[in-house]
């Protein structure tokens, strides 16, 4: 039977781990995704689970560790955040070069300097081409279920990519809230066995990873990469719908709430979806006719669904939890492309929020639903809840 | 168990012909040797480098054993995770054979930009052999000196100018830090004896545990040597005690090889480029009286740690 817990979303991460079981966890502490291996260590140390866990001496050598443990054949995940992942940066691509499937809970915190420990996208955002999925989870619930099904989904063969589990520091991270919990029987049915190709520890069908690949070969590889890419969807889609029909959870590419007379719509993502959609009933209440969309994957970037959801919108607020200095916000770009190349000409307004953690609080939802409401838009970026 | 050349040369390559280093390289010479005597099959991990590059060119590959390279300064790390998928996968019966795990990096690969990697996968304890081909320099971007070049030599970012002649400082004594992480195996030698290395390899491979062999390896082109010095060069290094031969076991330090005689580090410069600005003028010859200092001190260092005494032939 399913069981219901007052957790975190961090707990609920390694909870998740638990019940996977990898072959291989190689982590390194930082806030706030250090509970994720702590937790697990616990697991570990009380025989819950019989994974290696390496604890490595820097986020480098983790994720460098987790490479080469899942081209061995081995099922990997880790955990980390912020300056964690820009330490990672350089074995990112290297990983989704080399088809490795790695779950990857991602803990999401600002980037330094100023040094700051609470949620912005800012880490996440910068890894956005480095070859990896990316999904982005609004509550615990969301994160453990999406984590047991980034296995899935990350490992299906015409995938084979590493996959971002994406959830907010503190916010979500080290918020308790009840969660449901499948049945550990049911989980490890669900992901069933790494089933790995070309394995480096095949030693007698021997193969190599990491050639140089110089001029004649290179752009051949990154297409591959940019195919593997292309059937992210389906898979995502298809996992989801078995995942749905084991649990009732339904996990859509983007979450759609009260969009569908919408004249206004925000796009968000992750928690921050919380106070745009309790914004939404209060300002139905009073006549208005808003919604939100909250884009859960966000690479590959579901542009099709996305426009199918706003084209009939009057406006769009976009927000993001991040910033693209000097240029205009991540998700702001991708959502006016998604529409220009649709033919769709929507006036669009682009808010920057929650930068270092700040709260992003319903009336900051409220102020940019009011500015699309009163017509005032602009192509120049805006801020909630900054100080100026 | 004494190995026997003549056993050896039938064996199957684990690094096979067609690569594109250059001639003389001591790189190949190292791993060829090394793996020649290692009776388990072995998975192979390279940080960035000469090695790396020369024996992978896609769709080529002369490796025909597994192979993985990812970066520069990670290969602990590559190690310590495919050694960290075997164990597991071996525990929940998904891999059956016993495999030996070799992470090969250069000098710039483990002296400086991978130390953090590999002192961290020799800490954690993981079943594994590194060998530093070290040819102590950047000599895959050009000969840019590294942690490992030594005193006097001129590399192309310590260049031997009018002011400044060459590098001016002592390389790090790496071979003793992987000692004082008191893992079972540790070995500083050289090929100047090919069954003197192979031993070595053999019992770094077969010994549980870490170990990590630091082998001198010229690099022809940027000591701008004769090609065929190779080997007579790395005996001309062991005989100047400018790279003394020892292993440490288990805590044990054991010297490996005793020159007869005294000889002038001048004997290993001399034939080499890098040091031919140090052969006029006041500042070579200091340069030169500080290496034979140099050399002096780490060798009574070494000798004292071995419980040995040296009396050279006059």
């Amino acid at each position: 039977m399913p069981r219901k817990d007052i957790t975190s979303g961090n707990w609920a991460v390694a909870e998740a781990m638990r019940q996977i079981n990898p072959d291989v966890v190689a982590a390194y502490p930082i806030t706030p995704s250090t509970d994720i291996p702590m937790r697990f260590s616990e697991f570990v140390a009380d025989g819950l689970v019989d994974t290696n866990l390496v604890t490595v001496e820097s986020e480098h050598s983790a994720i460098s560790a987790c490479v080469a443990a899942s081209v061995s054949g081995a099922r990997v995940m880790t955990a980390s955040s912020a300056n964690g992942v820009a330490l990672m940066h350089e074995i990112f691509p290297i990983a989704a070069s080399y088809r490795a499937p790695i779950v990857f809970g991602l803990v999401n915190r600002s980037l330094g300097a100023p040094i700051n420990i609470h949620c912005d996208h800012g880490d996440s955002m910068a890894e956005r081409d480095s070859g990896w999925i990316h999904i982005y989870c609004e509550d615990g619930q969301e994160v453990y279920d999406t984590t047991i099904m980034a296995v899935r989904i990350a490992e299906q063969k015409d995938v084979l990519l590493p996959i971002f589990v994406c959830q907010d520091g503190f916010i979500t991270s080290h918020c308790f809230e009840p969660i449901e919990f499948m049945d550990d029987d049911v989980v490890r049915k669900f992901i069933g066995e790494r089933d790995p190709l070309f394995p480096l520890l095949d030693v007698d069908n021997p193969v190599a990873y990491g050639s140089l690949v110089l001029t004649d070969y290179y752009f051949e590889i990154k297409r591959q990469q940019v195919e593997a890419m292309k059937h992210v969807e389906k898979a995502y889609l298809d996992v989801a719908a078995e995942f749905a029909k084991i649990t009732g959870r339904n996990y859509p590419l983007v979450d759609k709430y009260r969009t569908e007379d919408a004249d206004y719509i925000m796009v968000i993502m992750s928690s921050a979806a919380g106070a745009s959609k309790e914004t939404v009933d209060r300002l139905r209440e009073k006549g208005h006719k808003v919604g939100c969309l909250r884009i859960r994957l966000f690479r590959p970037f579901p542009a099709k669904v996305i426009v199918d959801a706003l084209k009939g919108a009057k406006a769009i607020a976009v927000c993001d939890r991040a910033a693209s200095l000097g240029a205009p916000a991540p998700l702001f770009t991708e959502i006016k492309g998604a529409l220009y190349d649709a033919g769709i000409h929507i006036p669009a307004n682009t808010y920057v929020y929650g930068l270092g953690g700040r709260d992003f609080f319903p009336h900051n939802a409220e102020e940019a639903f009011m500015d699309l409401i009163n017509k005032k838009m602009s192509p120049e970026e805006r801020y909630l809840g900054l100080r100026e | 168990m004494a190995v026997k050349l003549k056993d050896l040369i039938t064996k199957e390559r684990a690094m096979r012909q067609g690569h594109r280093m250059c001639p003389g390289c001591g790189a190949p010479t190292v791993v060829q040797q090394a793996l020649l005597a290692i009776e388990q099959p072995v998975v192979i991990t390279a940080a960035t480098g000469c090695l790396e590059v020369s024996t992978t060119i896609y769709p080529y590959n002369s490796w025909s054993v597994p192979f993985l390279h990812t970066a520069f300064e990670n290969a602990g790390a590559n190690v310590s995770g495919i050694e960290a998928a075997y164990v597991a996968l071996k525990k929940r019966g998904k891999i059956k054979k016993d495999i030996k795990f070799i992470a090969f990096g250069g000098d710039g690969g483990t002296y400086d930009i991978g130390l953090q990697s590999l002192s961290g996968a020799a800490e954690r304890g993981h079943d594994f052999t590194y060998i530093c081909y070290n040819n102590q320099g950047y000599m895959n971007t050009g000969a840019q000196r590294s942690s490992a070049t030594p005193k006097g030599a001129s590399a192309s970012t310590s260049p031997a100018g009018t002011v400044i002649p060459g590098k001016i400082q002592k390389p790090k004594d790496l071979t003793a830090i992987m000692a004082a992480h008191h893992i079972p195996y540790v070995a500083q030698t050289t090929i100047f004896n090919p069954m003197e290395l192979i031993e070595k390899i053999k019992r770094a491979v077969e010994t549980p545990g870490p170990a990590f062999v630091n082998v001198l390896a010229p690099c022809v082109l940027f000591w701008r040597l004769e090609p065929s010095m190779q080997r007579e060069i790395c005996k001309l290094a062991v005989e100047t005690r400018f790279w003394p031969i020892y292993e440490v076991i288990d805590g044990e330090w054991k010297l490996g090889y005793k020159p007869k005689k005294f000889a002038p580090v001048e004997e290993f410069l001399k034939p080499q480029g890098r040091f031919k600005h140090l052969m006029k003028g006041e500042t070579g010859k200091k340069i030169i009286e500080d290496l034979q200092k140099d050399i002096e001190e780490e060798w009574n260092y070494v000798l004292k740690l071995c419980g040995e005494t040296w009396e050279p032939q006059s």
